[in-house]
């Protein structure tokens, strides 16, 4: 547990050049957590899963990216009446204070054209970029094909802010 | 591309007063009509497989080898089909993580039964494409996938619903809508009860032993 999994880098434009050379955490009210990657092949697709704790006013997540990925998309699964559905999203509204998470049969960060094979073990870095806080660099642990969060990481540690979790404030899902 | 569920009701904003009565009798209709669908829907995953058109069949498909495979090989042991794709990286991972982990749970048992992955996107899903894919779960789960005519054909027996939904404007800019569901299927070929692929490792194992010897 005390193994700093996710480093945040950079919040917020006017904190850019002090977030970067500081320690793992930033100091903006976007911080994201339990961040994990399933393990897939060069030239597949990779989904990421996250958590995102907005400690500061309602802000909007609208895009990712990530060097080992020629594309990369937010994407929602939908179960309609047993038909599984996938499909992009243009963004997805974090409000004040919320905890929203992005987790297998929900939302999830779409890695396309993998440029190298994502192993389990290894890690992966994706870029969120939201409305306000700006650009936030993710680090996720690379988890087995399939498995839910890695084991020993509580999707609840490092939330920081005493905000914990908030039901009814994630996006429907 | 436009699939079954994206199509909104559609009725004249202008229809005439007279028609409400034809109009009510046609939601009745239709409301009973889901009804009775919905009824035969749980019934069938209830497990009741004897009733209704007889579910799978034979089938030639291509393995991660490029090699001919078809129902025959797998004769002489049960197997879990499920049908998905590799650039799903969601509900056909999780799905095939959850068998691989219910079959972990079976113990000894676990070796009277073989898992296969059928690609419902032969287009992307090349033998190369699905070998990599099924590698990283298990040595033991089949890959394959054929040609589109055999993938419809073998989607059509196991009433596998897919079709693709084109996400932009590059020729591999489209995710795959699809049904999710565990196909149990016994030694002699027949298809024995559909799984519930979302119920999670423990139900899946339980779902599973109920079935075997």
């Amino acid at each position: 547990m005390t193994r700093v999994f996710l480093r945040i880098v950079a919040a917020g434009l006017l904190s850019v050049p002090f977030s970067l050379s500081s320690a793992a955490w930033s100091d903006g009210p976007i911080q994201v957590t339990g961040a994990f990657a399933r393990a897939a092949p060069a030239g597949g697709v990779g989904g990421m899963f996250l958590t995102i704790v907005n400690t500061g006013p309602a802000d909007r997540l609208t895009g990712a990216a990530s060097s080992v990925a020629e594309k990369v998309e937010l994407h929602e699964s939908i179960d309609d009446k047993g038909v599984m559905k996938m499909r992009p999203v243009a963004g997805l509204s974090i409000p004040a204070g919320a905890t929203v998470k992005l987790a297998p049969g929900g939302y999830h960060v779409m890695m396309m054209g993998l440029k190298q094979p994502l192993a389990a073990g290894g890690r992966a870095t994706v870029t969120l970029t939201f409305e306000k806080a700006g650009q936030v660099e993710v680090e996720a642990e690379v988890v087995k094909p399939g498995a839910g969060a890695p084991e020993g990481h509580s999707m609840d540690h490092n939330m920081g802010h005493g905000m914990g979790n908030m039901p009814g404030m994630t996006p429907s899902k | 591309m436009s699939t079954p569920t994206d199509r909104k009701p559609s009725r004249p904003s202008g229809t005439p007063p007279e028609g409400n009565g034809k109009f009510l009798l046609g939601m009745i209709g239709l409301f009973f009509g889901v009804l009775l669908l919905g009824a035969g829907a749980t019934m069938w995953l209830g497990g009741s497989s004897s009733m209704g058109p007889a579910i799978g069949g034979p089938f030639a498909l291509t393995d991660t080898g490029g090699k001919p495979f078809t129902d025959k090989d797998l004769r002489g042991s049960y197997a879990v089909l499920y049908f998905g794709y590799t650039f799903c990286p969601d509900v056909c991972p999780t799905t095939l993580n959850q068998l691989a982990e219910a079959l972990d749970r079976l113990g000894p048992k676990a070796k009277l039964v073989r898992p296969v992955f059928i690609t419902i996107d032969p287009r992307r899903d090349t033998p190369g494409v699905m070998k990599q894919y099924v590698q990283a779960f298990s040595p033991d789960l089949i890959g394959l996938t054929g040609t589109e005519a055999q993938i419809g054909s073998v989607a059509r027996e196991f009433r596998v619903y897919y079709a693709p939904h084109r996400t932009g404007d590059g020729p591999n800019d489209y995710t795959m809508d699809h049904s999710s569901v565990l196909y149990l299927i016994g030694p002699d070929g027949k298809f024995i009860a559909p799984l519930r692929a979302d119920a999670g490792a423990e139900q899946i194992a339980a779902d599973l032993s109920r079935h075997l010897p």
